[in-house]
């Protein structure tokens, strides 16, 4: 075993057990924190640094140990930043309906509901984008 | 020029994702990738109208602190899922003033505030100028709501000019 491949070896492995290590208090924070948005916060966060020490683990180890550039796990995390907020936009939306719904079996917990924004408008969840939003603005 | 190649910065970056899936440098895989960053742009025009202006300089100087940002805010999360009672938890919504025009710039705004640990954007105003953020653990709202401005949305304004 050569001096490289024993840096190789320690930089992997402790990249995996970090990474291991983040995705683990992800899950824990999910089962542990009191209701759903903040039960939210746990698994697309500490995920997100937990896949991505994974990611560049392997990327070591394949170019430390094999010689060769591997690119792909770049576009893991890529895909993975930009899918992972919309999850959770997704989430927190069906949380927002059910709270007017004002389901018993759903606490709003600590947080309260969502205080209205200042102005005319409701959230977009609940009323119809308005006319002069920067949505239908930008279709000049 | 412009009608052959409408969107530089998206034909590189398809470009690149190619070469990244294809995960090897060769001749062949490059002008596939480049053939593809010529037609996609040219045929998915219609579906990005009066687009803004991208200053690329600012842009990776912004990709960089929100990958450090990320970093540091997952060992901040972790502690509190870790260490922090739940009585002591102070979640709370967080309504935040957006002063960028741009549905573009406003969604990366967004996407920015729920990737970086602690914070989930949950809703946009239907006026499109607030947008409604859950904080794990806020103890000063304000100070709260003027960093996101301070440190992400005026960055975001020289991103998108």
């Amino acid at each position: 075993m050569s001096g490289l491949g024993t840096i190789a070896e320690f930089v992997t492995a402790f990249l995996i057990v970090l990474g291991a290590l983040f995705a683990l208090v992800g899950s824990w924070g999910l089962v542990r924190l009191p209701t759903l948005m903040e039960r939210l916060h746990g698994p697309t966060k500490a995920t997100t640094l937990g896949v991505g020490a994974m990611l560049v683990g392997s990327m070591v180890f394949f170019r430390l140990e094999n010689g060769e550039w591997s690119g792909q796990e770049l576009l893991i995390s890529l895909f993975l930043f930009i899918t992972a907020p919309i999850a959770a936009n997704m989430m927190a939306k069906v949380h927002l309906h059910r709270l007017r719904l004002s389901d018993e079996a759903i606490s709003p917990g600590k947080a309260g509901v969502p205080p209205e924004p200042d102005g005319k408008a409701g959230w977009s969840t609940y009323d119809a984008p308005q006319p002069d939003t920067p949505v239908a603005t930008s279709r000049k | 020029m412009r009608r052959i190649i409408p969107h530089p910065g998206l034909s590189v970056l398809l470009l690149l994702v190619w070469m990244l899936l294809q995960n090897s440098l060769s001749f062949g895989a490059l002008v596939v990738g480049i053939v593809i960053g010529i037609l996609v742009p040219i045929f998915t025009a219609p579906f990005w109208p009066g687009r803004p202006r991208i200053g690329y300089l600012h842009a990776f100087s912004y990709l960089a602190l929100v990958i450090w940002d990320i970093v540091v805010a997952n060992f901040e999360v972790a502690w509190i899922i870790l260490l922090r009672r739940n009585r002591d938890l102070r979640p709370a919504w967080l309504v935040i003033p957006i002063g960028l025009d741009t549905p573009e710039a406003i969604t990366v705004l967004a996407g920015t505030i729920s990737l970086t640990p602690g914070t989930v954007t949950s809703d946009v105003s239907a006026c499109g100028r607030f947008l409604l953020v859950h904080a794990l653990d806020s103890a000063d709202h304000e100070a709260d709501i003027r960093k996101i401005k301070t440190r992400y949305e005026a960055r975001l304004k020289k991103v998108f000019r």
